[in-house]
């Protein structure tokens, strides 16, 4: 059996890669995939607890994490369509009507 | 008394009928084209008014632990749906009028408004962790699609790209201080947590991951309230977003963010039967709190002072208020607490009725610039004399209710011995006056800038101002059954 400390370490793995790309990367969509790789990261998290604890509930707290990830994807994709339509562009560093 | 799910429903009336009433003005809004402008907001008023209702007075008093320890019902997520329902409220009679949505269809408007006071609804009394993200992301994302509501237009959308971008990595990285929490204690319970806390004590547990779990919660909660380190998105939001929604904005979802704070902080962390602040050895709680409050009330008062447009000078004042309203977290006591309610109380009618002003002003000029509200004294004369008694009001001076807010606040933190804080407070507010004031400047002794046409006012906008004007000018008299309300609302559902 593979211990907890492994899924852990990969799990926060994930989440820094997550995190840093948010910061780094500079087009809209690449963002949203990152930030989907951090509710990833938080997922197996809960998963391998769920399993160490051997409890249920943070399995069932996964799947509300993953319905919800799509529900953001939904509203996040549709805002980056609307910001195109207006400026054609998926450049975050363009957004920058209003500053300070 | 722990309910199962069919026994909780009879105490779940009010977020029912929000859901019915979402629903219903879904349907209305396809099938009766010709009615629909005026039956939506109709039924959205009737529905906030029977959950107020329900809230009011079918549960109250009632202490239960709902749906098998997921939401708990007490006098505190009591107050907190009272002062949500009556927010979303006002802003549904402020947003009729408003010329900004006029333009796009509207009933989408109102069933979104009715999800996002149904999740706050929930925010306010939930005790578990997963009905606590669920009911914070029902508030975030239906939020995220009313700032970006002007589809057309490109501050819209730049605010609603900015607001969901800061809102899915904030609330990323709590869900991963979650999952941690979730790991140390094995419990997803707000007491169950706390209970696994007490039981092993703090040093049975890593400090390292007990102080990343708890950094990381609090981003997504700092990211609800807008505290400093997470307040980035705030001024570009609350600018972008259209008047009523930022109006809304500024005071609702925030304090259901205090709301799941203070909960988090008094039923997860600490015993309830007192000032055992000790529990989690590591940090020293207060002193993190005073920091992230001198922090936010300094920053959004010094950054107010040099914006010329008025719906980014109230984005940072509410960024500022954040912080005045933390002061009372402060000292965790149910003194402190009952500080931040009355706070909380008092802000919701200055700030609303500051954004109305904004909101009226708008329809006729299309401008949120300071210098175009020039010489309006000439052409709003009661227009004028309202929204100076809400600057002076935000600024806390003795005859509005805003320095009743205040005084609480100032109080409780002095009780306490933190002289040096209420300090720092005070100056802050003595900054504040700074840029309420020119406000006022500009609208009463600035020459006009040509125009003299008087301002239309809509007859239900004037209601509005007069029923935001009574409570700024009256409270500050009638402080007692305020203050025995806040003070019966302190009492958190003790446990299972």
């Amino acid at each position: 059996m593979i211990p907890i400390s492994y899924y852990l370490l990969l799990s926060a793995i994930l989440f820094s890669i997550g995190v840093f790309g948010t910061m780094i990367k500079r087009n809209m969509v690449t963002i949203f995939m990152c930030i989907e790789l951090m509710l990833n990261a938080v997922n197996l998290s809960f998963v391998a607890f769920a399993r160490y604890h051997s409890l249920i509930d943070g399995q069932v707290f996964v799947f509300f994490v993953m319905a919800v990830a799509a529900a953001e994807a939904a509203v996040g994709l549709g805002i980056i369509v609307a910001l195109f339509r207006n400026r054609q562009t998926l450049n975050v560093d363009e957004a920058d009507l209003m500053k300070w | 008394m722990l309910m199962d799910n069919l026994q909780s429903l009879r105490y779940f009336y009010p977020e029912l009928t929000l859901i019915v009433a979402m629903l219903v003005v879904v349907i209305v809004d396809i099938s009766f084209n010709r009615l629909r402008n005026v039956l939506n907001p109709l039924l959205t008023i009737a529905a906030l008014l029977i959950a107020a209702y329900f809230t009011a007075y079918v549960n109250h008093g009632q202490e239960a632990n709902l749906f098998l320890g997921m939401l708990a019902l007490d006098s505190f997520a009591q107050f907190f749906k009272l002062f949500l329902l009556l927010a979303a409220l006002l802003v549904v009679l402020g947003s009729l009028h408003s010329e900004e949505l006029l333009q796009v269809h509207q009933g989408e408007f109102f069933a979104l408004l009715l999800a996002v006071t149904l999740g706050m609804l929930l925010m306010a009394n939930s005790i578990n962790l997963a009905i606590l993200y669920l009911s914070l992301e029902l508030v975030s994302l239906t939020s995220y699609i009313m700032v970006g509501y002007l589809k057309g237009d490109r501050l819209s959308n730049e605010a609603s790209l900015k607001y969901i971008l800061f809102g899915a990595i904030s609330t990323g990285s709590m869900l991963y201080g979650f999952s941690l929490i979730y790991g140390m204690t094995g419990s997803l319970n707000l007491y169950t947590i706390r209970d696994a806390f007490l039981s092993q004590g703090v040093q049975g547990f890593d400090q390292f991951t007990i102080l990343l779990a708890l950094v990381l919660t609090l981003a997504g909660f700092g990211f609800k309230t807008a505290a400093v380190p997470f307040h980035f998105w705030c001024p570009d939001v609350y600018a972008g977003a259209p008047t009523p929604v930022t109006a809304f904005l500024s005071v609702a979802p925030k304090a259901a963010g205090f709301a799941i704070l203070v909960r988090f902080l008094f039923s997860g962390m600490t015993q309830t039967s007192g000032s055992e602040w000790g529990l989690v050895n590591g940090i020293n709680w207060p002193l993190v709190l005073i920091g992230i409050s001198v922090l936010t009330m300094t920053l959004g008062n010094i950054a107010a002072l040099t914006q010329n447009n008025l719906k980014r000078m109230l984005a940072y004042s509410s960024i500022a208020h954040a912080g005045y309203i933390l002061m009372g977290s402060v000292v965790l006591t149910g003194e402190g607490l009952k500080s931040m309610l009355i706070y909380m109380f008092v802000y919701l009618f200055m700030n609303l009725g500051a954004f109305l002003v904004v909101t009226i002003i708008y329809n006729s000029d299309r401008s949120f610039e300071i210098g175009d509200y020039h010489g309006m004294f000439k052409r709003a004369p009661f227009l004028t004399f309202a929204m100076g008694v809400f600057m002076l009001s935000l600024t806390g001076i003795p005859p509005f209710a805003g320095f009743l807010g205040k005084l609480y606040v100032f109080l409780a933190v002095i009780e306490k011995g933190l002289f040096w804080f209420a300090v720092v407070g005070t100056l802050n507010a003595a900054v504040a006056a700074f840029y309420y004031m020119r406000v006022i400047k500009a609208m009463v002794l600035e020459e006009g800038n040509g125009k003299t046409a008087p301002l239309h006012v809509s007859f239900l906008n004037q209601a509005l101002l007069v029923a935001l004007l009574i409570p700024n000018l009256i409270l500050v008299v009638f402080w007692n059954p305020i203050e025995r309300w806040t003070a019966s609302s302190v009492k958190l559902f003790s446990g299972l």
